[in-house]
């Protein structure tokens, strides 16, 4: 006998607690492998919150991430019914996404992202400086945990300081789910109106950096040149902002184990680990299209629908991890999907953790007595944005 | 027991050389995958099979080694 299906649901976004997914991933992950769930405007489409259907599904070679097929799983403006412009591969599917990003994956490997530590070092204990002037109380997210790895990603590909501030409000506005057309087509055009003057200065005068390699290499135009730039500021800037907020938000309210992570430096390489399974702050998780009709963990996708793999549900799924409500930073089970799986696993994985490595070591070393100005429950989160973080998280310290 | 790692498949994520940097490395040029020691010790094998887990294209295998 088969169980008479489930009505579909809308995903789950409220949370009642800043720090875990939102509850109502909880019982639709005990009770399917996949959930059907209603996707705005009624299309149907479905959601993963298990950790071996996640992969499962983030590999498979029968779903997409090409744009033009997805379709945002809550109410927004931001939809894009056409593909990605050329060089931006983020929305691709193999061949073109790898012929992209194969050009940069050499400039973020593991070993070439710790070498850039004495510059990640100068940029923090810069905004750190700021921060000491501003306060006691200051907003750490304004003066610290955005600009930080902003100004890295900007010194990264050569984009002048004086452009940081407008082109973070840009991404900004690009994330935010209640942004209008209007507003979003502003964002754009201020994005695209800064690189149609900065790629072709540049081509003309390539310098010592990303940007100079890639020109160099004389395989990019101008338009996907423009691209690969605006894929490399978007994928760099609010996404590892926020969970450099969010880390430092989640070790001061949990002590013990900021207090342990002060005590032995040590554990820093498995607290960020920790922390990016625990906070995952991609809000709205993975999404994929079907190319055809396809069997799928017990269930036929059609053709052109929709899944949503909520990663901050996978990373709590106790099938996988033992005890994943628990933030144990020196837990030593790392295999999280914070960072996604499949060909589209974060390319700049290994430079945000080197941020929040350093980031995390330089705060707490010079503000040890780092603590809210606020109780807890009044800071303010971006609870409307593809990136889950504090919108402000007001601190203060002794003096 | 011998490790394979398929550059063609391989994405340049960097698990491996992340997990085992004394057996993976990764290239300058697109950062794919560089195998450093084919036929680890088998008191790896745990760590081994963590970095075939987490490799998120399936590029590296773990195979029974005959000639071992």
């Amino acid at each position: 006998m088969v169980d008479a299906p489930h009505p579909p649901v809308a995903l789950p976004t409220e949370r009642s607690c800043p720090f875990n997914p939102p509850d109502g991933y909880t019982p639709l992950r005990e009770r399917d492998r996949i959930t059907r769930i209603s996707y705005p405007g009624g299309s149907p489409g479905w959601l993963i919150t298990r950790h071996a259907e996640a992969k499962a599904l983030l590999t498979h070679k029968s779903f997409s991430a090409r744009q033009e097929g997805i379709v945002s799983p809550v109410a927004t403006e931001l939809q894009y019914d056409r593909p990605a412009d050329p060089g931006a591969f983020a929305k691709t599917d193999d061949p073109v996404h790898s012929h992209y990003r194969k050009m940069v994956t050499g400039f973020f490997t593991v070993r070439r992202t710790r070498d850039l530590a004495p510059m990640i070092e100068r940029i923090v204990h810069e905004q750190l400086d700021d921060l000491e002037k501003a306060g006691p109380g200051a907003d750490l997210v304004e003066i610290f945990t955005d600009s930080v790895p902003a100004r890295v990603m900007c010194e990264m590909i050569g984009v002048p300081e004086a452009e940081r501030k407008s082109l973070q409000r840009h991404v900004e506005t690009l994330g935010r789910l209640s942004c209008t057309v209007p507003e979003a087509l502003a964002a754009v055009s201020g994005m695209s109106g800064f690189l149609a003057r900065f790629i072709p200065a540049r081509m003309d005068d390539p310098r010592d950096d990303i940007l100079g390699d890639l020109i160099r290499g004389g395989q990019l135009d101008e338009q996907e040149l423009m691209g690969m730039a605006a894929t490399l500021i978007t994928g760099a800037f609010d996404t590892t902002g926020n969970m450099l907020a969010m880390g430092v938000y989640t070790l001061l309210e949990h002590p013990d184990q900021l207090a342990k992570l002060q005590e032995d430096p040590e554990l820093m390489g498995g607290a960020v680990e920790e922390l990016l399974r625990f906070l995952t702050i991609s809000h709205l998780g993975a999404s994929r299209w079907a190319l055809e009709d396809v069997e799928f963990a017990g269930r036929t996708i059609k053709k052109g629908e929709v899944v949503t793999v909520a990663l901050p549900a996978v990373n709590r799924d106790p099938e996988r991890y033992a005890d994943p409500d628990r933030l144990d930073i020196a837990r030593k089970d790392h295999g999280h999907l914070a960072l996604g799986h499949g060909v589209h696993q974060c390319l700049g994985q290994h430079l945000a953790r080197t941020i929040l490595s350093v980031g995390y070591e330089a705060l707490f070393d010079r503000f040890p007595g780092l603590r809210l100005a606020v109780p807890a429950d009044e800071v303010p989160m971006r609870d409307d944005f593809v990136h889950y973080g504090p919108r402000a998280l007001p601190v203060t310290w002794d003096d | 027991m011998r490790i394979t790692a398929d550059r063609e498949a391989c994405c340049a994520a960097g698990q491996c050389a992340l997990i085992a940097p004394d057996l993976f490395d990764q290239s300058d040029e697109d950062g794919t995958v560089v195998l450093l020691d084919a036929r680890p010790e088998a008191v790896r094998l745990d760590t081994l099979r963590d970095v075939v887990s987490r490799c998120p294209t399936g590029a590296i295998r773990l195979e029974d080694d005959p000639g071992a």
